[in-house]
């Protein structure tokens, strides 16, 4: 019911990105493109982030820490990649140690294109994550009502 | 006249976090205007707690929970003393106190982020005590009373007697606030090197708690400059509001203006900055006195 979609905390992690798209996620936070009217906050801490943004491919190395960083963050979280790399595993894909995009790891919810990908779109995908947000916030919050009721019924039931 | 007083507790205790929310939400428009960005909505703290609120609970710590609690209860009684026209020594202790919980909600994980966070905590807590101790003295000497409820009427402003205890007074409260260049103990930004120090653990409504608790703080320490200002002229009253409001805005100016120091620096800057001011003003004070 309540509005939760007005702030939507990141979590950024950079997998094996060139660094070209971690540069556009933060110029989305800089004056010119001011992400922070949406509410949004760039946070190092998984604990306390609702979104979790990952541009490059995943490889041997950082797959499990991906997947950790993924356990850590509360419900409801959204997953967003950032860059053909996350997307897909871009120009790496054929190499050795890459297993491919995000998504080989972690259920990924948003692809954001672009090699780098933009601010305007990174900003857009956050837009759309954040109505994804919403929407699995109201879903979490009926979860735990019914689980609420299921537990108060479930004793009389068995009486 | 205890029904007044109780009226104020009653009145800080509701309004405390709407006037925090405020604050902290001009706070975050104005720095954002600062960096010629269009900045959140004036309200966006108040987002924040409700979607931390509503957030699936991941405790590293069971304890963690009843620490924060403390310290959210400690600092509602210290704002509810000093409201309430009590003794203003007494505040600052419970102040101290709820200090410690939080210290104990950080190392209650056993992060190393968290746990140095703490640490800084300790150390800020060190650097700010003695002004905070001598302001009292200094209320004392002045208006012959700790009784907040007392030196509310006196004839004059006490920032008449006290203005270096004021000057050390409004310096320490950037260390409070957790204002840059003293914000060792929670980095200012969550993506720098302490990933926010003493709250890397807090997750959903922990960290709320924490943050309602920082609300609570901030109007009690935002009081404590008001008590300076304001005498028996009922026109004091506005006056207090606007210096409150201007000491506010220069927090958020050396926010944005200055890095962070080192500890080391802060601990010598702060001392040195109140034996001169708050020191110096007591010497004359005596004398006057005398
Ligand atoms: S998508 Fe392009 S810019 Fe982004 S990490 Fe991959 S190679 Fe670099």
């Amino acid at each position: 019911m309540a509005n939760i979609k007005r702030s939507p905390w990141l979590l950024h992690y950079d997998g094996s990105s060139c660094n070209g798209c971690d540069i556009e996620v933060l110029a989305s936070l800089t004056p010119v493109y001011d992400a922070e009217r949406f509410g949004v906050m760039n946070t190092g801490d998984p604990l306390q982030a609702d979104i979790l943004l990952i541009t490059g491919g995943i490889n041997t190395q950082n797959r499990d820490v991906v997947k950790q960083l993924y356990k850590q963050m509360p419900r409801p979280k959204v997953v967003v990649a950032v860059g053909v790399c996350a997307c897909t595993g871009g120009v790496f894909k054929d190499c050795y140690n890459i297993l491919g995009g995000a998504d080989e790891v972690v259920p990924v919810d948003i692809y954001v294109p672009g090699c780098a990908a933009r601010p305007q779109a990174i900003i857009d995908g956050i837009i759309q994550a954040v109505e994804l947000f919403q929407q699995r916030s109201e879903e979490h919050d009926r979860l735990v009502r019914d689980m609420k009721a299921w537990g108060k019924r479930k004793p009389k039931a068995e009486s | 006249m205890t029904v007044n007083r109780i009226l104020y507790v009653i009145a800080y205790i509701v309004l405390a976090p709407f006037a925090g929310i405020l604050l902290e939400g001009i706070d975050r428009k104005l720095s954002a205007r600062m960096q010629r960005r269009v900045g959140p909505p004036l309200l966006q703290p108040f987002y924040d707690v409700v979607k931390l609120f509503k957030k699936q609970v991941i405790s590293v710590s069971s304890t963690q929970t009843f620490f924060l609690l403390t310290y959210l209860i400690l600092m509602i009684l210290t704002g509810a003393l000093f409201f309430g026209g009590g003794d203003i020594l007494m505040c600052f202790f419970v102040l101290s106190t709820a200090a410690t919980f939080l210290y104990f909600a950080a190392v209650a994980s056993s992060s190393p982020y968290a746990t140095i966070g703490a640490n800084r905590e300790l150390i800020q807590m060190m650097t700010y005590e003695p002004a905070v101790l001598l302001s009292c003295v200094g209320f004392y000497l002045s208006e012959g009373t700790f009784n907040v409820s007392r030196i509310a009427v006196s004839e004059f402003s006490s920032i008449l007697y006290l203005p270096g205890f004021f000057i050390a007074f409004v310096f320490i409260l950037t260390i409070k606030l957790r204002k840059s260049p003293f914000d060792t103990a929670t980095s200012h930004h969550m993506h720098q090197e302490l990933v926010k120090g003493l709250t890397t653990e807090m997750g959903a409504q922990n960290l709320a708690l924490f943050q309602i608790a920082e609300w609570y703080e901030l109007v009690f320490l935002m009081g404590v400059v008001g008590l300076y200002i304001i005498n028996s002229n009922p026109w004091s009253i506005p006056a207090a509001v606007l210096v409150v409001l201007a000491s506010w805005f220069l927090e958020i100016l050396i926010d944005n203006t200055s890095a962070r120091m080192k500890w080391e620096d802060m601990l010598v800057g702060t001392w040195m900055v109140t034996l001169l001011t708050a020191g110096v003003n007591l010497l004359a004070l005596m004398l006057i006195k005398a």
